[in-house]
């Protein structure tokens, strides 16, 4: 025979080329270079296309080298099913959902083992769970509440901090709210299931969904990560407390306070609400239309006759407060320097903010001294603002002056300049 | 009593300099009247406007401070802190505009009595370099407030310079002082405006100013073919100087009226950063300008629009600056002459424009 | 003749007037203003001997409210007063001794660090010396 085939290199690295991308098509834990090398479970599932609906290579576990069988038990080095999946090796196969908290809590109840993947992290998290309304009911063998997984995802777990995770902050609401804003799911529990729908109009909720602002507080902020419960009676005003720490000190040294705790009244939401908490205005208090205090006493008592004292005595505050602003809206809009005036008016505005925080005492001696120190920088705001307008009009009124004075001087210098074209006249005839 | 001081003040300097020639100069220079000779007087008024120019400059660089962190918390330290800040602060403002205003008044009245003739035509060309250093005068001063308005005009007029061909990037490097207007901008335009450009201004202004005392006031045909008695005239000293001296004081006290009653704003300070705000256009003088440039098409005949019209306007420009050579002798027949029918023209054009550019 | 003495007068005088009327607003203007500088970059907030221990106060910086603590060590120093939450003035309190915020009770460490509470950035510091016994604050320059 003359010459074998000779395949040309063109052809021959094409055919390489395609060879190894059908195998890693054959691979496809390759394509995931980050799951670990060498575990069957994952790689027989992935070829299966058998994953977990909720599968994502970022899960925490995974990331840690906890796979599959770290949690469902089995085999992970064999490849034949059967042998991987031997419940002699300890395969559980999909837990079942009674069991799933004693599952999560063999390794995160156990400091030891943990505090090798993170030293601070807590491990009280399962006995938490049990005391919580969720735990209690699913010891109770209830198929529908909260586990571990209805939270965390079973497969895509990530640390609270992970603004990826489900149990992030800005995901808080949108989490609970797969339970219990269903009012077909939540139907035979016999609770409210319009608590995002209020959440989110309230300020918080408009600051944490739209503003995506962390700082306000979410579901868990309030009611507990694991040990999730209503605050009771006597914690609401703690909880409130925690960023709202003047409030509260006041609230509970005041008069109405210790009524409050003594009739089991829930505290700051009497008048504020839990979950649509609006934006607070000063009508709240004292008599009229928008207050809440005729929510319980009658116009004419005792306590009705402090909140409207109140009530005046922030109402003329910010009168003074809203005059001197437009005055200084008038200051710049005349082209004098504002400048000073705005910082007087931030002074006024933030004894403002505090009387408004001492109403929670509902002792108007003590709105009055904060109302007192606003009055007094926007009375100064407004006296600077006269000055600024009355130098405005001064350098109007110089100008009158002035133009008075050239005009005379003009007159004159007219008068001069005939006096001088006449005696050019008479000298050059 | 001062009469006698002044006399033997005279004899001192005298008898030193030999003033009495230049005295006698002085004193028998005379200056046309007739019907368009109120237009002399616009030159003096310009001059005036630059002297109160110098003077409020002067008094502003006592307080003001280049530099981003400084230029604009200068400027309102003056408008607001420091005595009668505010007063020659938006004078120097008004002024500004006025005197710009008066150069083109000045420039138009001498062009259409025809007064660019021989042998005036180094006048007209002096007056021409005086007006694009008047110009520049504008420009740079307008961008040291360092205001939002000010920041974003010097950012879209050296764009537009950026336009001419060849020169115009190194041109438009050279002004900004790098790539963006930014700080260098401002220090650039600095020492433009209170350096490099009065030297030269008062310099081509004292050229000016010599040649106007050389050559005395141009006339009118008809004056010209007149004998020497029959024509009117009055004398320069002191007759039509204190004529020019009622002049200043009235338009002082326009001056005046404009900075009390329309003080210059300081607007807000300029942020390098963001998107320039809705309505942004030059200072008026510049409007007719823009308008045009923003009128042109994208392209005209593959050739972007924008370099056509910056190019037609330095065409016109030098056109402008030539107009003593270059003169369509009209002949002596009733009807307008050809050169007004181009000057009303270029009048007409401007003023369109910028009140075109002002609608928008 | 008198008519023409009149005028002479009425001119001289009017020139004078005018020269004064132009020379006092140049004069006033040129006397430097109380604060000399459009720009604050330093400020003194007093003597060494006003502040206290454990203490703190708020001193004017320009327009900016500026916080300046006194350690129990003895030293100095100074933060923006504005809380990075929602803009109120920290104050210092003695018996934790941080840097709070009332309105929502952030809390930041003695260098200015939010360590508790909404805030969700530190504040910004600001540098402080002694001179001659003399505290002086200010802007606190980026380290080369």
């Amino acid at each position: 025979m003359k010459s074998a085939h000779k395949v040309s290199t063109h052809t021959s690295l094409s055919l390489m080329i395609m060879a190894i991308f059908l195998m890693t098509k054959m691979m496809p834990a390759q394509d995931h270079p980050d799951l670990p090398e060498g575990d069957q479970c994952i790689k027989c599932h992935m070829e299966q296309e058998n994953m977990p609906e909720d599968f994502s290579d970022f899960d925490t576990h995974l990331q840690k080298n906890l796979s599959c069988a770290g949690c469902h038990g089995g085999d992970a080095s064999k490849e034949d099913m059967d042998e991987a999946m031997n419940p002699k090796k300890g395969f559980i196969g999909v837990p079942a959902k009674k069991d799933i908290p004693r599952l999560c809590g063999k390794c995160h109840s156990n400091i030891d083992f943990m505090r090798s993947y993170q030293p601070r992290i807590s491990t009280d998290q399962v006995d938490q769970y049990y005391t919580s309304i969720h735990g209690q009911k699913l010891k109770q063998g209830d198929k529908k509440v909260a586990d571990c997984t209805s939270c965390h995802t079973g497969h895509s777990i990530l640390s609270a901090k992970d603004a990826r995770s489900s149990v992030y902050a800005l995901n808080v609401p949108g989490t609970c709210k797969k339970c219990h804003s269903d009012a077909a799911y939540m139907k035979e529990y016999n609770i409210k299931t319009n608590q995002y729908e209020e959440y989110a109009k309230s300020i918080h909720g408009i600051a944490l969904l739209q503003d995506l602002d962390t700082s306000v507080p979410a579901c868990n902020d309030c009611h507990g990560n694991h040990g999730a419960i209503p605050p009771g009676v006597k914690s609401i005003s703690h909880v409130c407390g925690i960023c709202h720490s003047n409030n509260m000190q006041y609230f509970s040294a005041s008069t109405m306070g210790k009524i409050f705790a003594e009739e089991g009244l829930h505290a700051c939401e009497e008048c504020h609400g839990h979950h649509l908490i609006k934006k607070t205005n000063d009508d709240m208090i004292g008599i009229g239309e928008n207050s809440v205090c005729l929510n319980c006493h009658s116009q004419d008592d005792e306590g009705a006759k402090i909140a409207e004292e109140i009530h005046a005595d922030l109402h003329t505050t910010v009168a003074t407060y809203d005059s001197a602003q437009k005055v200084q809206k008038r200051v710049q809009q005349i082209g004098m320097d504002d400048v000073e005036i705005g910082y007087l008016l931030q002074d006024s505005h933030q004894s403002l903010i505090q009387a408004r925080t001492l109403v929670h005492t509902f002792n108007p001696e003590e709105v009055d001294k904060k109302t007192g120190e606003s009055l007094k920088n926007s009375e100064a705001a407004l006296s600077l603002a006269d000055q600024l307008i009355k130098d405005y009009n001064v350098r109007r009124k110089g100008f009158s002056i002035a133009t008075i004075f050239i005009t005379i001087l003009v007159i004159a210098l007219f008068f001069k300049i005939r006096e001088i074209d006449k005696k050019e006249k008479i000298k050059q005839s | 009593m001062i009469k006698q001081f002044l006399a033997s003040s005279y004899d001192w300097l005298d008898a030193r300099f030999n003033l009495t020639p230049l005295i006698e100069f002085m004193q028998h220079k005379k200056v046309p009247v007739h019907r368009h000779s109120v237009w002399y007087y616009m030159g003096g008024v310009t001059l005036f406007l630059f002297m109160v120019q110098v003077f409020t400059g002067i008094l502003l660089l006592l307080y003001y401070q280049p530099g981003t962190d400084s230029a604009f918390e200068s400027v309102r330290f003056i408008m607001t802190k420091v005595q009668f800040g505010w007063l020659f602060r938006s004078i120097h403002s008004w002024s500004a505009n006025l005197m710009i205003f008066f150069i083109f008044v000045h420039m138009f009245s001498t062009f259409f009595t025809q007064a660019f003739k021989k042998p005036r035509e180094l006048t007209w060309i002096s007056g021409f370099a005086l007006l694009m250093l008047a110009f520049g005068f504008g420009f740079s001063g307008y961008l040291l407030p360092w205001n939002e308005l000010a920041f974003f005009a010097t950012k879209v007029g050296t764009d537009i310079t950026g336009a001419l061909p060849l020169i115009g990037d190194m041109i438009k490097t050279v002004l900004r002082g790098g790539e963006e207007v930014t700080g260098g901008t401002l220090l650039r335009f600095y020492a433009f405006h209170v350096a490099i450009i009065p030297a030269t201004f008062t310099i081509v202004l004292g050229i000016h100013l010599l040649f106007v005392q050389r050559q005395g006031m141009h006339e009118p045909d008809y004056m010209e073919n007149l004998p020497q008695e029959k024509k009117k005239m009055i004398s320069f000293f002191p007759n039509f100087l204190l004529r020019d001296a009622l002049l200043w004081l009235i338009v002082l006290n326009i001056l005046l009226f404009l900075a009390v009653f329309f003080p210059w704003e300081i607007g807000q300070k300029a942020d390098t950063f963001s998107s320039a705000p809705q309505g942004i256009r030059p200072e008026w003088y510049f409007m007719f300008m823009f308008q045009s440039l923003k009128l042109l098409p994208a392209h005209i005949l593959s050739i972007e629009g924008e370099v056509v019209g910056v190019l037609f306007f330095v065409v016109v420009a030098i056109i402008w600056l030539l107009v003593p050579f270059w003169e369509l002798k009209s002949p002596r027949t009733k009807g307008m002459r050809p050169m007004t029918l181009i000057g009303l023209v270029g009048i007409i054009f401007i003023l369109v424009m910028t009140i075109i550019g002002y609608l928008n | 003749m008198k008519r023409r003495r009149i005028l002479n007068i009425i001119l001289s005088g009017g020139l004078i007037g005018w020269l004064a009327s132009v020379l006092y607003p140049v004069i006033a203007y040129l006397k430097p203003p109380k604060i000399a500088e459009a720009n604050v970059s330093e400020v003194k907030a007093g003597d060494e001997s006003q502040f206290s221990n454990n203490s703190g106060s708020i001193v004017k910086f320009g327009r900016k409210p500026v916080i300046l603590v006194r350690t129990e060590a003895g030293d100095f120093r100074a933060f923006s007063a504005v809380c990075t939450h929602l803009d109120c003035i920290v104050q210092y309190r003695k018996d934790t001794k941080q840097i709070w915020c009332a309105c929502h009770n952030g809390t930041y460490d003695l260098q200015g660090r939010n360590v508790s509470g909404p805030p969700p950035r530190p504040l910004e510091p600001y540098a402080v010396k002694v001179v001659k016994g003399e505290i002086y604050i200010s802007q606190e320059k980026e380290n080369a």
